[in-house]
């Protein structure tokens, strides 16, 4: 039970990390980027490192993706 | 009081960007983000966590309280200055921390001989952990606000506004 979980949270991160690097939007791309942040938080807590999932819950689902979003407000929204 | 203050209508006279949701948002969470960020700093030679993870926390809460206040309330806000001091005060203690071991004799850093340590499991007992910890909280939140005023504040983009 426990594995197939694992197994969905990763096949969920490769789909992620697939979809952020197609997508022409780039809010859409920070968005995902912060779903991918937020299961890979998961993914470190079942790694048993729960230091890890802290941080990358604060930093990559938090902070990064403000940071991204001040960029994307100083610059254009759409990729050519 | 605490949900008093939470739901009482505020109305800025002068706002360009003031927005309802997050500001309600923003007074609902805030205060559990920041009492997390604290347990994660002051159990970081306990529990999971440190300097760096509680720093973030932290950081994070302060970005969100700038993002929505910034506009707002000019006295309540936290200016670019305000979070480069703290950077520099979280290294700055860091270093001294680090040179009190050397003035009573020992290698840098020192531990064990200069600080008291307490019963092993408690709070209090990790001699200068817990010191070093705090500056490192104050330095990472102090970057991570930094980090994002810099971004949004700073110079002007290219169609020429500030």
């Amino acid at each position: 039970m426990l594995q197939a979980i694992n197994i969905l949270l990763l096949v969920f991160l490769v789909v992620c990390a697939v979809v952020v690097a197609r997508t022409k939007d780039l809010l859409s791309a920070v968005i995902i980027f912060g779903a991918y942040s937020m299961v890979m938080s998961i993914i470190w807590q079942q790694l048993h490192s729960p230091d890890i999932a802290i941080t990358e819950a604060a930093i990559g689902a938090g902070a990064t993706s403000l940071l991204f979003l001040a960029a994307i407000s100083r610059t254009r929204r759409h990729e050519e | 009081m605490w949900l008093f203050w939470l739901f009482r209508r505020r109305c800025i006279k002068v706002n360009t960007m003031h927005d309802m949701v997050l500001e309600v948002v923003n007074r609902l969470l805030l205060p559990f983000i920041q009492l997390f960020g604290m347990y994660i700093l002051f159990h970081g030679h306990l529990s999971p966590g440190g300097g760096f993870s509680g720093g973030a926390v932290i950081g994070a809460s302060l970005i969100l309280y700038s993002l929505t206040f910034r506009f707002a309330r000019i006295k309540h806000r936290i200016d670019h200055d305000t979070s480069v001091f703290f950077e520099a005060a979280g290294a700055l203690i860091y270093v001294a921390v680090g040179f009190v071991g050397l003035f009573f004799g020992y290698n840098f850093l020192t531990n064990r001989g200069v600080f008291p340590l307490g019963v092993p499991g408690q709070l209090w007992s990790s001699g200068m952990i817990l010191i070093i910890t705090l500056a490192l909280g104050a330095k990472v939140s102090g970057t991570i606000l930094s980090l994002f005023q810099e971004l949004l504040e700073g110079g002007s983009d290219e169609r020429g506004n500030p």
